[in-house]
């Protein structure tokens, strides 16, 4: 047989390999052996693997074609897609061989296809939400389905009776409940394609999905009778055959849920024992459930019911004894395999509704089992809800019972069934099976396309998902207990009751006996939960700390703390926070806690002192032995660095770090000068240098940081990342980072303020953005840290600023306003200090960080270095030298105050100017 | 003997069948006829013995130190269990007090199963107490604790190491309470 698929690829090299046209395969008897081939082309033997998989990959290739867009596979659900997919398929292969390949073979279906999808949909089954929901599920899967087939089937015979049916389709009663039972049962595979993307809430959802599992037993039983009542004919049935029908509906369901369960408890059995061999682990799960399936297939009990009952009933007990890693392997190649078969049948399904040659179409009988399927489905449905509603606690109202009705899909089931139709016994089987695929695109595609905006439209309540926490779980099983006990006081065995009963029964003799000993030990619900939080806190603090260390690109010894955090456990991470701590450590983050503070401490001394290999890096650094705003300073220096490549930044970064360190040293020694005035010389220095001569040259490169001050003084440093790089025409890297803003707020007191200042701890805490800042970093820095943040800055900060430091600085700041905004007159001026006078752009952050308006001001450090190289460039001599070129600049950027860059932007208050 | 219960005291607003359900209940597990159940009636039910609440729910029953509990008494605390009834939410008097299977008063109910000394809040020591007797002996001691340590430190709010009625709530809001802790038969 030709693989149509392939003709192009298989041709040529067919004749390449084979002299012989008709029969390419190798050592056929007629030849003449051939002697040794140096390339032989053996394509049957590999043939039917070779088909599969390559219909496998086609499938999944267009499944990730369709979700390449995002807004197709919102709107439309992927069985339609495929399906549709399904159709061009089928057509070109259709169009190539000349005849229908590769079609929906009942036997693969049931065998192959379908398995993956039940025990997937068994083994992840909510069972608690199946279980409250069973009565429910039951109804409608066993008096739903019965109802569908004998109304759809009567309705269907009274339309030929009628002649609304062309005579031509000849078919008893029979032959219309036949046709009824397998068109009525709602579709697995459809209803989970279709329903997992609706999301609707959960009862909801696990009533539609557990009718259509377990309706597969009436399905295949009302098939099967109708089936051999038809073989028979009509005449011979006797009584005793209906009470054979009605009989093995009991043996077929019950029958496969014992199978299913007899499998699970093996399973569970087997998984006790596998310690050593964990390997095998995931294929014993695979292995039993599959023999459960072939074994109610076999003894023609209700598979889909044996492979959903093994799931639900093995999960607990294997997925305690089977290892962690075990566990996914389980998951994923469960869910993989699931998703495998599913695209294979809508694809498979699409491909087979080319052929016509199985077709016969006739409107009447088409059209009319469309209507009575959906008017019977709802009309059961109704009825039964009303029945349901009586005994349930929280009845199904009329939306759910629309949506219900609605998502009565039909699918590659109910086609397999009519394919297995037998044509002679069924003469009608052609038209049954143009009506069948009607109806299953029908559903899959219109209803599938049209249920979303349905349940959006009668806002039907959507399931919720989230993140579970110890008080539910604990008060949950608490609930359960007293509604138990309430029961057994009311004398009423109901429900909790016989939960609670199984309950007790599983913890005595099941779990002792399907459990291995160390993992019934630490099997309990609440401490599955708390070990899951565990875990999930200690991914999410790994995570975060992960960060700060690879930031860094190291753990420091220097940081006991941080090490110390690393070596406690999680519990007792949460513990030592103590009360005001959540536990969860990403609410931690949120939540200004002193663990948070010590973070934000460590995080600056780690960002401070070490040199980062990050681009954004740098900030300041609170060394225990200099403790500065120099750092700060320097900081916002090492943007001015462009980095070509690492190397080059690197480089720069230490000669700068160098810098920095002489000059406060020079500076402390010489001047016992306040730290925060001589920062601002190291990073003028620092820049200087780098710049060189050629003033020009912008500051660029700088990373990002934001710096937060203590709270007499609100700045915030935004660099303009692409200002910074349009202006450095040398630097071809281009910094993604935000910007950093610096907002100075100054008030009309600022000259006694200047001087308090200086008397202030003046605590700059520029922070590292990491590239996905948390909450805490977010916020840390300048909205909720600012007074927490006093607690890092070391005394030497608050050193006593000489006068003429004090001068100078006023000086500086008139200067800085003058040149910045020369005849300020608005409130609230934004004025920017240009760095780099080559770039005249405007800053495109909107100031709208948070304002301080309180009065008190704290010189900035920005600006502080500003005014003061200026001031001091007179005052110290020493200083002066270094300060020289930074000098100029300064006083270029005065003169053109017009083409002043945005890096640096400074707000000031009215009040401030002087 | 139904229509000798003075239908005020019945708080519940049972219906009259449940009520007389209750009654016979009532009379059967009052074994000698004294016309009160002791807390050893109670004990008697079986089930009740295994479950590890079964004490403290007993106890519930039995409301300040009371030795007795007579019929409205009976009914009054299984009113906590009865469904909510959606259909006059609008038409009771504000006035009134809360009825009994309100939302709040159910979870007062399970609160107070935790509140052993009775001072609105739970206490990680009490929070422990429960958990040992939920979670069982196959956890260590050591585990016990840690795991109450989390239990009151992620719904405390207010940062005293305990849980109080309105945190215990919170903890519990987007739990549909109103369906967890009602029994259908009580209707």
């Amino acid at each position: 047989m030709l693989c149509a698929a392939l003709p192009l690829l298989w041709l040529p090299l067919a004749g390449a390999a084979a002299t012989e046209e008709p029969t390419p395969e190798p050592g056929s008897p007629g030849e003449p052996p051939p002697g040794l081939a140096l390339f032989r082309w053996q394509w049957h033997e590999v043939e039917a693997p070779y088909l599969v998989a390559l219909w496998i990959l086609v499938a999944s290739l267009a499944k990730i074609v369709f979700h390449l867009s995002r807004k197709v596979t919102s709107l439309v659900p992927e069985s339609c897609l495929l399906i549709l997919l399904g159709l061009v398929l089928g057509g070109i292969v259709l169009a190539v061989a000349k005849k229908a390949e590769y079609q929906l073979e009942p036997g693969t279906f049931f065998l192959f296809l379908l398995p993956p999808i039940v025990l997937d949909s068994g083994y992840f089954m909510p069972s608690r939400l199946f279980f409250d929901n069973l009565g429910a599920i039951l109804t409608y899967a066993v008096v739903g389905t019965l109802w569908n087939a004998f109304t759809t089937g009567a309705a269907l015979w009274g339309l030929q009776q009628a002649g609304l049916v062309a005579p031509r389709v000849q078919a008893s009663l029979l032959d219309f409940l036949l046709f009824g039972s397998l068109i009525s049962a709602v579709d697995p595979v459809a209803v989970l394609a279709v329903f997992e993307e609706v999301h609707v809430n959960d009862t909801l959802f696990i009533i539609v999905f557990g009718e259509s599992l377990l309706n597969d037993a009436v399905t295949v039983v009302l098939y099967k009778v109708c089936n051999s009542f038809v073989e028979m004919g009509s005449a011979n049935v006797q009584a005793t055959d209906y009470l054979k029908g009605v009989a093995s509906l009991f043996v077929v369901s019950l029958g496969g849920a014992a199978v299913g369960l007899v499998f699970a408890f093996l399973l569970a059995l087997t998984t006790r024992f596998t310690k050593r061999v964990r390997i095998i682990e995931p294929l014993l799960v695979f292995l039993l459930a599959y023999a459960a399936y072939l074994t109610a297939e076999m003894a023609s009990l209700s598979a889909i019911l044996a492979v959903t009952m093994c799931g639900l009933g093995c999960k607990k007990y294997v997925e305690a004894n089977i290892s962690h890693k075990s566990r996914t392997a389980v998951k994923y190649t469960m869910k993989t395999l699931a998703s495998c078969a599913e695209t294979v049948i809508f694809m498979l399904l699409g491909i087979s509704a080319v052929d016509s040659s199985k077709w016969a179409w006739d409107s009447g009988l088409v059209l009319g089992t469309l209507f009575f399927i959906l008017f019977f489905r709802a009309l059961g449905v109704v009825l039964q809800t009303w029945v349901l509603n009586q005994f349930r606690l929280v009845p199904l109202d009329k939306i759910d019972q629309v949506v219900m009705s609605y998502g009565g899909l039909r699918g590659a089931v109910a086609f397999a069934l009519v394919i297995l139709l037998d044509k002679t016994k069924v003469p009608a089987k052609d038209y049954f099976v143009a009506t069948t695929i009607v109806v299953v695109f029908f559903t899959v595609i219109v209803q599938g396309l049209t249920i979303k905006p349905l349940v959006k439209w009668l806002k039907v309540k959507r399931s919720e998902h989230h993140k579970p926490t110890l008080n539910q779980e604990l008060h949950e099983h608490t609930f359960d207990h007293i509604l138990a006990a309430v029961e057994d006081v009311v004398g009423h065995h109901g429900y909790h009751y016989w939960r609670d009963r199984w309950e007790q029964f599983d913890k005595k003799y099941l779990s002792q006996l399907l459990m291995r000993r160390s993992a019934y030990r630490i099997r309990d619900q609440i401490w599955d939960v708390y070990y899951r939080l565990n875990i999930r806190d200690a991914i999410s603090f790994v995570d975060q700390g992960g960060h700060i260390l690879s930031s860094t690109g190291l753990t420091l010894p220097s940081m006991p703390s941080r090490n110390s955090m690393a070596e406690t456990s999680v519990t007792n991470l949460l513990r030592e926070s103590g009360s005001g701590a959540c536990l969860d450590l990403q609410v931690i983050d949120t939540v200004r806690s002193g663990r948070d503070r010590e973070d934000a401490v460590m995080h600056h001394l780690l960002c401070g002192g070490l040199y980062k290999p990050r681009r954004r890096v740098v900030c300041l650094n609170q060394d225990p032995n200099k403790a500065h705003i120099l750092h700060l300073y320097k900081a916002s220096c090492s943007r001015h660095f462009i980095s070509e490549d690492a190397q080059e930044r690197q480089d720069k970064e230490v000669f700068q770090q160098n810098m920095k360190r002489r000059l406060e040293s020079f500076k402390s020694t010489k001047h016992n000068i306040c730290f925060t005035k001589s920062k601002p010389r190291p990073r003028k220095t620092s820049r200087k240098k780098k710049d060189g001569l050629a003033n020009t040259e912008a500051t660029n490169g700088k990373p990002p940081r934001n710096l937060s001050v203590q709270d007499t003084a609100a700045v915030i440093l935004t660099v303009e990342s692409e200002e910074e790089e349009e202006s450095d025409s040398s630097e071809t890297e281009k910094e993604d980072d935000e910007g950093i803003i610096f907002v100075a707020r100054a008030t009309s007191e600022v000259l006694q303020e200047v001087k308090v200042s200086g008397s202030l701890e003046v605590c700059p805490s520029p922070r590292i953005i990491p590239p996905s800042p948390t909450c805490a970093e977010k916020e840390l820095p300048w909205k909720s840290g600012q007074g927490d943040l006093a607690v890092y800055v070391s005394s030497e900060t608050t050193k006593i600023v000489p006068v003429d430091m004090q001068t100078g600085w006023n000086q500086s700041i008139s200067s800085l306003e003058s040149l910045a905004s020369p005849p300020c007159t608005q409130a609230p001026t934004v004025t920017r200090l240009p760095p780099c006078p080559l770039a005249a752009e405007e800053p495109q952050h909107p100031f709208n960080l948070p304002y301080d308006p309180r009065p008190s001001f704290a010189f900035p450090p920005s600006l502080a270095k500003a005014g003061r190289s200026r001031s001091e460039s007179s005052a110290d001599i020493p200083q002066q030298q270094e300060l020289q070129p930074l000098m100029g600049y300064e006083d270029r950027t005065h003169l053109s105050p017009g083409t002043a860059n945005s890096h640096w932007c400074i707000q000031f208050n009215k009040g401030s100017r002087l | 003997m139904i229509r000798s219960e003075p239908p005020a005291l019945l708080t519940g607003s049972f219906s009259q069948a449940s009520l007389l359900r209750l009654y016979h209940r009532f009379r059967a597990l009052d074994r000698n006829k004294k016309g009160y159940l002791s807390r050893m009636d109670l004990q008697q039910i079986g089930a009740l013995a295994v479950n590890p609440l079964g004490e403290r729910i007993i106890d519930s029953f039995f409301p300040d130190g009371n030795l007795r509990l007579d019929f409205p008494g009976f009914v009054r605390v299984l009113a906590h269990f009865r469904p909510i009834d959606d259909e006059d939410p609008g038409i009771r008097d504000p006035k009134e007090p809360e009825p009994l299977n309100s939302r709040m008063n159910k979870l007062r109910f399970a609160f107070q199963l935790y509140d052993l000394d009775r001072d609105g809040k739970i206490s990680r020591h009490e929070m422990l107490q429960v958990l040992r007797l939920m979670v069982g002996v196959q956890v260590t001691e050591e585990q016990l604790e840690s795991i109450a340590d989390r239990t009151v430190q992620e719904a405390d709010e207010d940062g005293d190491g305990a849980v109080s009625f309105l945190e215990f709530t919170k903890s519990l809001e987007k739990m549909d309470i109103e369906q967890k802790m009602s029994i259908r038969i009580l209707k």
